[in-house]
């Protein structure tokens, strides 16, 4: 910690670096959506229980609002305005918008994100294990069935067998 | 002209902003300089105060100002009352509305006492807490019969009770209808509180810029333009220079309208006060207590029937809590009364209503709004009814469907709206049957025993592989009808541009019922352009001046008409410049893909662009009588409310050992009228599935006797997840309404509303061996609830009376 109380950090968003001098208390969802203006991830519940924050940590998709901005120090963050290319939108995002995946899209960054992780580890899912990896991510709107329908799209879209 | 676009499963427009987390919602907004506000919230749910100190607070470094009601001077005031009384005879009324802080009182945990602004939002908070508070306590109330109850701790003392409201309405001679019948069943019904569960929590951010003399407001409401009517007027302001924008919002589902707020009227203040702009997003456990909640009824019904099953009449004595305020009048109670008929031809009706103040957080409508209460009952009576006849329970409904000849059908009573509660148009039956088709219910009596009913379900795997004991299979089927679309107007503004693409400007906000594609729908059919063509603009009081907002399952209806009438009022000056220009009769002309032709000679056209940019010349006189650009502004005001309805089956498996109950199937068969596009009511109906399978199973806010709330965090409110909700299956059955020219009706709550009843009567059903006589009457249900209810009916015990 520095003589101002805050504590610098290096941290890799989407592939750009940033070094900043944050609070030692300040959450990673702030200090991504406030620090650094990547507003795209959301805050649902600040308890880890709607998963709207996740984004990936070193690959692995983890709860925003349980991480400290100091724990993250020298990691690598994915969030959801990385998940797009120059070429368009990611299989999954192109796929949420063809199913109707999506109403209020409060939730949708969060559910993407967990889901590019789960369908890296599981390419060929059924539907009940998109149910199961869907259920840390809460959203109200949909009902979830065409969010189900999506990820199975996307999954066999990045199977290249669409 | 040909419709390329309404009726079809159109993508939506606004899905690329928000899948690349570029669309801008509430707290995503930063301006420079802003403060962030925490509140100071009574941890009692009944107290006088004695004395709140912030000194604390303000010793605190990167506090900037703690507020109390002593410092809001006059513009301390209770909020309005939003929906006046429905003139209905006889009817008692008292108004008592929230106010911005507590200022003698505290009327429910979680009432705002100071709010505490401060350079960052961590420092707000901890800043909260140094505030000091003296409250006494006093004794609360959170029963609602007990809330009526004599020697009950008064609320709002000078009341003399906590009586807000009493009404009757009644339609024929239930006493007679009594008389008549072979068969009198009578029982109560409970039905609990939850949340709303919008995964975005609300929000304000206010900017008084002192130089150009506006006040700027992002707020999460559904309501822009009455908000900024109202804090115009209470903050001495001209509405030209009040801006409410609502952008993206996270999920309205009602609460999101509640004029107003406590932090809706204080952020606005404090920044003219301060010059700097505020903001105050609610975290996820003040939302427990700080956004309004509802559903919480209790009833005493009766209904009186021939030995045929025909109802002859309906009794229902409820009571309602409104919580600590009500600044929606009745516009619940009313729901329930009048939704409690049903799809069902009832010639006798009393129905008499009381509304209860309690020391909880207030009650607003919650997608739904009233009408699951209403629809609870009424199905729970027939199925009792079945039962009792040994009748089959679709069969029971169909006998007392209205018939197809029926509408407009006058149900006597006042709806809502304060029109005539008049069924506009309906067909009940096809419904049934097709619902009946696609759960592949066999009607008891068909067979030995109804196969899918108290029957085990296979055993062996489960959906997840795991093998498990014998589960009991059952099946539920109901029906009920929503009142939608109403009044009192929406607006809307076309405009074409030089780009030749289209603007469409609308006043009511937009929650994610995907507004920005069904609109664009609508006019692009009428233009002849393509709908990524339009560009839609809700929510935004600098765009629009008029209208209401988005509630009732009305927004396709009130707005999508509005959009309909402009885009047909700029075709038709289209059409006027290019048979002008082209000098060729209008009905020679053509209008598709963004161009005007001339029939039988495709070499004469003139692009809608070009023709905009005509409409509005830098030289010449536009001629008297007419308008500059191509462009409209049209309102559109039913006369009343137009009936949706639906029939919803499902099947469920029961554990009867552990009661956890898992939904194998769920179909919906619904009438929305004409459907602008089946992708969003599918979506829509979906939605409202999965909220009310959480009201009848999974939500429930554990509140005790002082009005302490047990549960106020998503890991112990359960909101359903994605292996809670079965898939869906929907199928669509169309009766135009004709209060409206595109003979829509509305969607948005249908999901919701007969869940809680299809869920308890597909349980009974698979319980009906196991534990015979098991009757459920409380919502919601939980697995340690029905665990008990087995226990008691096993033991005998099922068939208590009233």
């Amino acid at each position: 910690m520095n003589a101002t109380g805050t504590v610098p950090i290096r941290v890799t968003v989407n592939g750009e670096p940033y070094e900043r001098s944050v609070e030692a208390r300040l959450l990673l969802s702030d200090f991504l959506r406030h620090e650094l203006g990547l507003s795209g991830t959301h805050v649902g519940c600040e308890h880890g229980v709607c998963g709207a924050c996740t984004v990936l940590l070193d690959g692995e998709p983890v709860r925003a609002c349980l991480v400290f901005a100091v724990q993250a120090d020298g990691a690598s963050i994915g969030t959801v305005e990385g998940l797009a290319s120059k070429d368009g939108l990611h299989p999954l995002q192109a796929a949420f918008k063809e199913a109707h995946g999506l109403q209020c899209g409060f939730c949708t960054p969060g559910i993407l994100m967990t889901m590019v992780a789960f369908l890296d580890e599981v390419p060929e899912p059924t539907e009940f294990q998109i149910r199961e990896a869907l259920s840390g991510n809460l959203c109200r709107c949909t009902g979830y069935q065409k969010i189900v329908e999506a990820v199975e799209a996307a999954a066999a879209d990045l199977r290249g067998i669409s | 002209m040909s419709s390329r676009y309404f009726g079809a499963r159109i993508r939506r427009n606004e899905d690329e902003a928000l899948l690349t987390g570029r669309a801008s919602f509430v707290d995503d907004v930063q301006l420079p300089g802003t403060l962030h506000a925490a509140f100071v919230r009574s941890d009692l749910a009944h107290g006088l105060v004695r004395a709140v100190d912030p000194a604390p607070a303000l010793e605190r470094p990167g506090v900037v100002g703690v507020f109390t009601a002593a410092d809001l001077g006059e513009y301390w005031q209770p909020g309005p009352l939003l929906v006046p009384p429905a003139p209905i005879e006889g009817l008692t009324f008292e108004a008592r509305t929230q106010v911005p802080l507590a200022r003698d009182k505290v009327r429910h945990v979680g009432e705002p006492i100071a709010v505490v602004v401060a350079e960052s939002r961590y420092v707000a908070e901890d800043a909260a807490e140094d505030v000091i508070v003296d409250l006494e306590p006093l004794d609360a109330v959170v029963d609602v019969r007990a809330a009526l109850a004599d020697g009950a701790p008064l609320i709002h003392e000078d009341l003399g009770s906590n009586l807000a409201a009493h009404a009757v309405q009644t339609k024929g001679d239930y006493d007679a209808a009594r008389a008549a019948a072979d068969v009198l069943l009578a029982r109560d019904f409970s039905y609990d509180r939850g949340v709303s569960g919008a995964m975005e929590n609300r929000g304000v951010l206010a900017h008084w810029d002192e130089r150009s003399s506006q006040l700027t407001i992002w707020d999460t409401t559904q309501a822009p333009i009455p908000i900024r009517n109202g804090l115009a007027a209470m903050l001495g302001l001209s509405e030209s220079q009040v801006r409410v924008v609502a952008p993206f919002i996270g999920g309205g589902f009602g609460p999101k309208i509640m004029m107003f707020y406590p932090d809706e009227v204080l952020l606005p203040w404090i920044s003219m006060r301060l010059g700097r702009p505020v903001k105050w997003i609610e975290d996820r456990f003040e939302n427990f207590f700080s956004t309004t909640q509802e559903r919480g009824q209790v009833h005493e019904a009766e209904i009186a029937l021939r030995g045929d099953g025909r109802i002859l009449g309906v009794k229902d004595v409820f009571v309602h809590d409104t919580g600590a305020y009500n600044p929606y009048g009745l516009t619940l109670p009313i729901n329930t009364q009048c939704t409690l008929l049903g799809p069902y031809d009832l010639p006798n009706y009393y129905s008499e209503f009381r509304v209860a103040f309690t020391n909880r957080p207030i009650v607003t409508p919650i997608r739904g709004a009233g009408r699951q209460q209403g629809v609870f009952v009424m199905e729970r009576l027939l199925d009792l009814a079945a039962r009792e006849l040994g009748l089959d329970r679709a069969e029971i409904r169909r006998r007392n469907f209205l018939s197809p000849d029926a509408f407009p059908h006058d149900h006597e009573i006042l709806f809502q709206d304060f029109a005539p509660l008049v069924y506009d148009s309906g067909d009940y039956e096809p419904a049934l049957d097709k619902a009946i088709e696609l759960i592949g219910y066999e009607p008891a009596g068909t067979t030995p025993s109804d196969p899918a009913g108290g029957r085990p379900a296979e055993e062996g795997a489960d959906r997840d592989g795991a093998s498990r004991r014998t589960r009991l299979r059952g099946t539920g089927i109901v029906s009920y009808i929503e009142g939608t679309g109403i009044g009192p107007y929406e607006g809307a503004r076309v405009r074409v541009e030089a780009s030749g693409k289209v603007c469409l400007v609308t006043g009511v906000g937009t929650q994610g019922q995907g507004h920005f594609t069904s609109f664009a729908q609508i006019v692009a059919d009428q233009l002849g352009v393509d709908v990524t063509d339009v560009r839609v603009v809700t929510g935004d009081t600098r765009e629009f001046h008029w209208g209401t907002g988005t509630f009732a399952s009305r927004g396709a209806v009130v707005a999508g008409n509005a959009c309909h009438a402009a885009a047909v009022a700029v075709r038709e000056k289209i059409l006027r410049k290019a048979s002008e220009i082209l000098e060729v009769a209008e009905e020679d002309l053509e209008l598709a893909e963004g161009v005007v032709t001339v029939q039988g000679a495709p070499d004469l056209s003139i692009g809608l662009g070009e023709l905009a940019l005509r409409s509005n010349p830098l030289r010449g006189a536009v001629q008297p009588g007419t308008e500059p650009g191509l462009e409209a502004t049209a309102y559109f005001g039913p006369q009343r409310g137009a009936t949706a309805s639906g029939v919803h089956a499902m099947i469920v498996s029961v554990d009867p050992l552990t009661a956890m109950v898992e939904i194998e199937r769920y179909v919906v068969v619904h009438d929305c009228g004409t459907v602008i596009n089946p992708l969003i009511v599918e979506g829509q109906i979906h939605g409202g599935v999965a909220h009310g399978i959480g009201n009848a199973f999974y939500e429930e806010l554990d509140c005790d006797s002082e009005g302490q709330l047990h549960n106020a965090s998503l890991m112990d409110y359960l909101l359903p997840t994605a292996t809670d909700v079965p898939p869906i299956q929907t199928a669509h059955i169309e009766t135009p309404s004709p209060l409206n020219p595109l003979g829509i009706k509305g969607v948005g709550e249908a999901g919701a509303i007969p869940v809680a009843a299809l869920f308890v009567q597909a349980v009974e059903d698979a319980l009906k061996e196991w534990a015979p006589g098991l009757e459920i009457r409380d919502i919601p249900l939980s697995p340690n609830r029905l665990f008990a209810l087995i226990e008691k009916a096993r033991a005998g015990g099922g068939e208590e009376g009233p």
